[in-house]
Formats: structure tokens, sequence, C-alpha cells
């Protein structure tokens, strides 16, 4: 159960309009990646090819910068809600909680997106 | 046993913990709930306790749980929710039950008062009238939700609302959102602001059990909705 004035009004509506927002980029986002995925298994696929793809292509590179950096934003924010609502854990924590798996996400993320553009330009 | 002529009835009886009584009540022309209820009452057993006032779908007062569902009891006929000669009748789920099917409505009108959903008037008596025009389209937007008469049916049957019980609730909120909608009212930024929090309209899933169940045909979710939007709307001014 949530605490009472943890949060104030503020917080959450810009906390609703970043998730919203971040959907509205992850729905584009997701039909391109879903698209490429499609295309890129018709013969098969190998890590040479994806690497041949993506490596060293500044374009794709800011695509999957811009897909990272919305799911960092949008997934804790929906995980928040399902901790506050379904786990005894405290408000505060539950924040603390959601705040490393962004991180995580946009560090985890972005390592793979720099390495792949390193690959494909070195 | 049961046959044509008569329903095999179980009720709640008891407090938070209590348990199903069955009876059997003769099967009625055009019987609602509500007058199996009371027939229970006054000729088998005294003792059961339940509320109603109006008997015609005004008052809100005599809500119950029918097979699993929140309705009005006295606007529901026998015939349309019997399943196989039986119907259970048991108190509003997420109301503290007080005995057997009244239950403690307390907590669902504080929520009314905490999502400021009091009139704030801003003219006094030597002020004319105010004229909006029933074209307006926030008049539209307040007349869309202004008829509830404080049921419980869709507080009840908000899963929100049993997950998480500091949440206002559809009826608290959408009668926060035909004060935002009424242009007399002064309280609207401080409404908002009790409404934005994480006990408010940001914790609706928008699953519409409300809108499924309310015996008015109102949509508290579009209204739910309504509040977000003007939230969004008042973040981007700085107001909130």
């Amino acid at each position: 159960m949530a605490e009472p004035g943890v949060s104030n009004p503020g917080t959450e509506t810009r906390l609703w309009l970043a998730q919203r927002a971040s959907a509205a980029v992850l729905a584009i986002a997701v039909i391109v990646h879903l698209g490429t995925i499609i295309y890129a298994v018709r013969g098969g696929v190998t890590a040479a090819e994806i690497i041949g793809r993506i490596g060293g292509s500044l374009g794709w590179s800011a695509f999957y910068t811009v897909f990272v950096l919305a799911a960092a934003v949008h997934a804790p924010i929906g995980l928040r809600a399902v901790l506050r609502e379904m786990t005894p854990i405290v408000p505060r924590r539950v924040d603390l909680i959601c705040f490393v798996f962004a991180a995580l996400l946009a560090v985890l993320g972005m390592r793979v997106v720099v390495k792949f553009y390193a690959i494909g330009a070195g | 046993m049961t046959d044509d002529n008569s329903i095999e009835v179980s009720v709640w009886r008891g407090g938070e913990k209590g348990g199903y009584q069955t009876y059997t009540v003769p099967r009625r022309d055009s019987q609602t709930v509500l007058d199996v209820v009371t027939y229970i009452q006054r000729h088998i057993d005294p003792s059961l306790s339940y509320r109603y006032a109006c008997r015609v779908g005004m008052c809100g007062s005599c809500a119950m749980t029918v097979n699993g569902r929140a309705r009005w009891t006295c606007r529901t006929h026998v015939s349309k929710v019997i399943e196989d000669g039986r119907v259970e009748i048991a108190p509003l789920r997420n109301f503290n039950v007080i005995k057997d099917l009244s239950v403690e409505m307390s907590d669902f009108f504080d929520k009314w008062a905490r999502a400021d959903g009091q009139f704030q008037g801003t003219a006094s008596r030597e002020d004319d009238f105010a004229v909006i025009s029933p074209d307006d389209k926030q008049r539209r937007q307040a007349s869309a939700g202004i008829e509830c008469i404080g049921c419980g049916a869709c507080y009840a049957t908000c899963d929100v609302v049993a997950w998480n019980a500091e949440y206002l609730g559809p009826a608290a909120l959408n009668r926060a959102w035909t004060l935002q909608n009424d242009s007399r009212d002064g309280g609207h930024t401080k409404r908002l602001r009790a409404v934005l929090g994480d006990a408010g309209c940001h914790s609706c899933h928008s699953q519409q059990g409300c809108v499924e169940r309310c015996p008015k045909h109102l949509n508290p979710t579009a209204s739910i909705a309504g509040l977000k939007r003007a939230g969004l709307l008042a973040a981007i001014k700085g107001d909130i």
C-alpha cells in the first residue's frame, strides 16, 4: 500500500507524461526493430551480418540510442507502479530500486550501442 | 430443494469473518433482489441486516454483490441474475462489513472530501447568476458525470481500490472532474493537487470496471482521463 504524501502531484504528473511520451517513441522504435529482425533473418542471421549492417553506422547508432533511452525511461516507471501496488516495499525504496533499474537499462543498453558502433567503425 | 416456484439464496452472514447461509425464497413475477432480501428478513430471519431506502434507484443505498457483481438490488430483477435457480448475495467488495449485507461507507465518502469534492464558490449573493450555456463544452463534461448518487458500485468493482487502500477511487475522482468543469468553482488548482498524488488519478489502470458496473451508466474512467489531461496542462503551466 502506498504511503500518502510520499510523492507530490507534480512529480506524479511528470512521471506519467514521461511514460506516455516514451511509449510513443517505443511504439515506433519497436516496429522498426521488429521489421529489421524479420528482414535480417530471411536467410539465417549471423553476428558478422548484424555488425556489418549496424556497426559503424551513425544512423543505426542514433536509432538504438533513442530506443535504449526510451526503454530506460519507460520500463522503470511501469515497474514502480507494479512494485507500489503489489509489494509491501516502502515507496522511497521502490523509487530507489526503479532508479537503479533505469540506470542499468541505460548503461547496459548504451554499452552495446557504443560497442557495436566501435566494432563496425574500427 | 428448489423448483420453478422457489429460489435458493446464499446470503453472507456475519462481519468480515462470516459465511454464506442458504435460504429458500418463493419466486414471484417481477421480483427484485431487494425483494428477496426483504422476504428473508421479514419471513425467515429478522436478524438479517441490510440497507435500503427508496427502492426505486434514486438513493443508491441498496448496492450489494449479487452473483459476484456490484448491483443496485432494487433495480436488479431476479430473472436477470438467477443461475440454476440460485442467487448469491454478499456485501459490497472493498468496504468493511458492519454486519451481513451492511457495509461501512465512511472511507468511501472521506475520499470524496480528500479529493476536494466540495464546491468552492467564488460569488456572493450580491452577484448575478452565472450564465452557462447547456452547449458549453465544460458544462457538457460536468453533466456527463454529475448524476452519480454515491452507491459505491464502482468503488466495489475497482481492482486498484482492492490493491491500494489509499486510492481515491472512481466515484471521488469523477466528482472532482465534474467540479473541475464548473466555471463557478474557485478550487481548481487545489483540487488538482489533491487528485494527482500517488493515490489519485495516475493510479487508475483504465480497466473500466467502474464503467461496466455503474448503474447510472456514467464513465468514471473518462473523468479520470480528463483529470490526467488537466493535470498535464497544469504541470506545463507550472501551476502544480
